[in-house]
């Protein structure tokens, strides 16, 4: 009833290639937007900020670029937490080589250039491997990379145990200091970062990589180059992946060792990606909402209700929940979080009267 | 409808003592015959007789050991499928080989793809040449689109589309590309009367409109002899017949093989 198509007619294909066709969902999503860089740093605590909203954001951006990889092109990858790493240490070198420079957003985007031109290096076994076999491919990567920052002293200046800090952050001469600013720099990112992918995805480098996906051999055919494809969406994905990897260590972290970007990292933006729907951005959001969210609202929730328990208890009982949940909705919908939210909107689009 | 008899002056594509094998298995044996330009070329044979495999050596998906290709002028023993498909030689499957999690319209696209220039800046942007790019290579397909029959189903994934259509679609997605030379493996296998009828209407209208030269793989005999002018008989990898459909239908070879013989 309140959410339908109906009377929307396209006259130019321009209107008809917008991201978002339905009027009501323009309107929804720019709310969300305002409400996000207007509304929430009016009421929110520092705890808000730093253990809520700035790593959702942070791993959003990562699970988009892995969903690009693996939900668009298709080619499964376990190296994620080495590309984060990549970004965020050629970040930190060149914040640390080039104070006079001291702008987060150059700063940021030298690590995901630098995560583009490693993911490419890793991305050319794919040409001949497929599936888990360059799930293997990637695992090495990831454990080849945990080693290069543990043991190339350089890369992390010397440092005892590799571990590195950063402070004093600017963008364009705006001091980042309070949580606050750190979620807005975040929050403005993610916006341009997600309709940057949003328009790759919907124009004709984005076929090529679901053409791919779907069928290899009908897209080399029709005239893609399978190479080229996979690299391309190897180095965009790195990209999104690195320039996340840098803002965790920048942004979130303020000082971390290589441990921060270890294997567990590949799995978790993984796992977001799967449980939030494969080739979807939206399921990106959700994915990472799932993981960062849950557990920490399985861990207030019995505080809420009044029921005291002792901490050990209560962290187990939150494992075994978030794993019951996750097995619960990939049963519901195999295909995601992403997914259950589109049938729903078909719903609602009869609703009521599904007839 | 009764055999077309037209001439065509120019040879589009030839192939010379094509011989390719699987390990022990000989799928083509010396293998010659060509393809003019603006016919329709049937190729046809039982099951097994290495039709599929001869279009799949056109068009650079299988190399053959011995013989060589010429097309447009060109002569070669082989090239990758990405090549052919920029010298302009397009084809369907005889197994539908879409791309499932993608809409129609998105499908037809990807055979413009050769023609999309726009690097990934302008893409991330989607304004200026990106766009305008994006919306002249979709009134292109619009048009193929509205050739086909298919608006209904321009933005549902093909993956949910019954057969018939898949199959159009799948014409479309060849067609976008604006081959010189369009290879159908099947275009008609398992359609019912209306949908075949459907189906070689498309195929003579692009013949005719587009001038477009095509080669075709079919087993029902009746549409070969209909609509083609000229049909090769291949029968376990060799070529047994080549000709007029007439001369094809009065070659006994032909006819011991595969038409059957008439009591």
């Amino acid at each position: 009833m309140l959410y339908r198509e109906a009377g929307q007619f396209k006259t130019t294909y321009v209107a008809d290639q917008q991201i978002f066709p339905i009027l009501q969902d323009r309107i929804f999503v720019l709310a969300v937007i305002v409400a996000a860089f207007l509304a929430v740093p009016m009421f929110a605590s520092p705890y808000l900020y730093t253990e809520i909203l700035i790593p959702f954001l942070i791993l959003s951006l990562a699970a988009i670029g892995l969903n690009i990889l693996v939900g668009y092109c298709g080619q499964v990858s376990l190296g994620t937490g080495g590309f984060m790493a990549v970004g965020a240490y050629a970040a930190y070198n060149l914040w640390l080589r080039v104070p006079e420079l001291n702008n987060l957003i150059v700063v940021f985007l030298f690590g995901g250039l630098m995560a583009a031109a490693v993911g490419i290096l890793f991305g050319i076994p794919s040409l001949r491997i497929k599936g888990f076999y360059l799930a293997v491919a990637t695992l090495a990567s990831q454990f080849f990379l945990d080693w290069l920052f543990a043991r190339v002293k350089w890369l992390t200046n010397y440092t005892p145990s590799g571990s590195v800090a950063v402070g004093n952050l600017s963008v364009f001469g705006w001091k980042i200091e309070t949580p606050a600013d750190r979620y807005l720099l975040i929050l403005g990112l993610v916006v341009v970062a997600t309709v940057v992918a949003k328009n790759l995805v919907r124009g004709h480098i984005g076929r090529s990589w679901m053409a791919i996906r779907d069928m290899d051999i009908a897209a080399e055919i029709v005239g893609f180059r399978p190479l080229r494809t996979k690299l391309t969406a190897f180095a965009v994905s790195s990209f999104f992946i690195g320039v996340a990897g840098a803002m965790w260590a920048f942004l979130r972290l303020g000082a971390w060792e290589p441990l921060a970007f270890d294997i567990n990292r590949s799995f978790q933006i993984l796992f977001m990606v799967i449980i939030g729907g494969l080739g979807s951005l939206l399921g990106s959001f959700l994915g990472a909402a799932f993981i960062v969210l849950m557990p920490i609202l399985l861990n207030q929730l019995p505080g809420w209700f009044g029921i005291r328990m002792s901490t050990a208890l209560l962290s187990h009982l939150e494992f075994m929940v978030f794993g019951a949940m996750i097995v619960f909705f990939l049963i519901v919908e195999p295909h995601g979080l992403a997914r259950l939210w589109a049938v729903a909107k078909e719903k609602l689009r009869l609703w009521p009267f599904p007839h | 409808m009764t055999t077309r008899l037209r001439s065509f002056p120019d040879v589009l594509l030839s192939v010379e003592n094509i011989s390719l094998s699987f390990g022990g298995v000989k799928a083509l044996t010396d293998i010659s015959f060509d393809i003019a330009k603006g016919e329709i070329r049937a190729i046809i044979g039982p099951n097994g007789a290495g039709k599929s495999s001869m279009l799949n050596c056109i068009n650079g998906f299988y190399h053959p050991q011995q013989g060589a290709i010429t097309y447009k002028g060109v002569r070669r023993s082989q090239m990758k499928p990405h090549e052919a498909a920029e010298q302009g030689i397009a084809r369907t499957f005889q197994n539908i080989a879409l791309f499932r999690g993608m809409s129609t319209l998105d499908n037809i696209m990807t055979g413009r793809n050769l023609r999309m220039k726009t690097g990934l800046f302008w893409q991330a942007l989607h304004i200026g040449p990106a766009q305008r790019e994006e919306i002249e290579h979709r009134k292109a397909v619009e048009r193929i689109i509205d050739f086909l029959e298919i608006q209904h189903i321009r933005k549902a994934p093909v993956g949910q589309l019954p057969y018939g259509l898949q199959k159009r679609v799948e014409l479309g997605r060849a067609l976008a590309a604006e081959p010189e030379l369009l290879l159908l493996d099947e275009p008609m296998a398992g359609m019912n009367i209306e949908e075949k009828q459907d189906m070689c209407r498309f195929i003579l209208d692009v013949n005719d409109e587009f001038g477009t030269t095509i080669c075709l793989i079919e087993h029902d005999m009746g549409v070969v002899m209909d609509i083609s002018d000229r049909v090769v008989v291949l029968d376990y990898g060799k070529k047994i017949g080549d000709g007029v459909p007439d001369e094809v239908r009065g070659n006994e070879a032909v006819v011991a093989a595969y038409l059957g013989v008439s009591h």
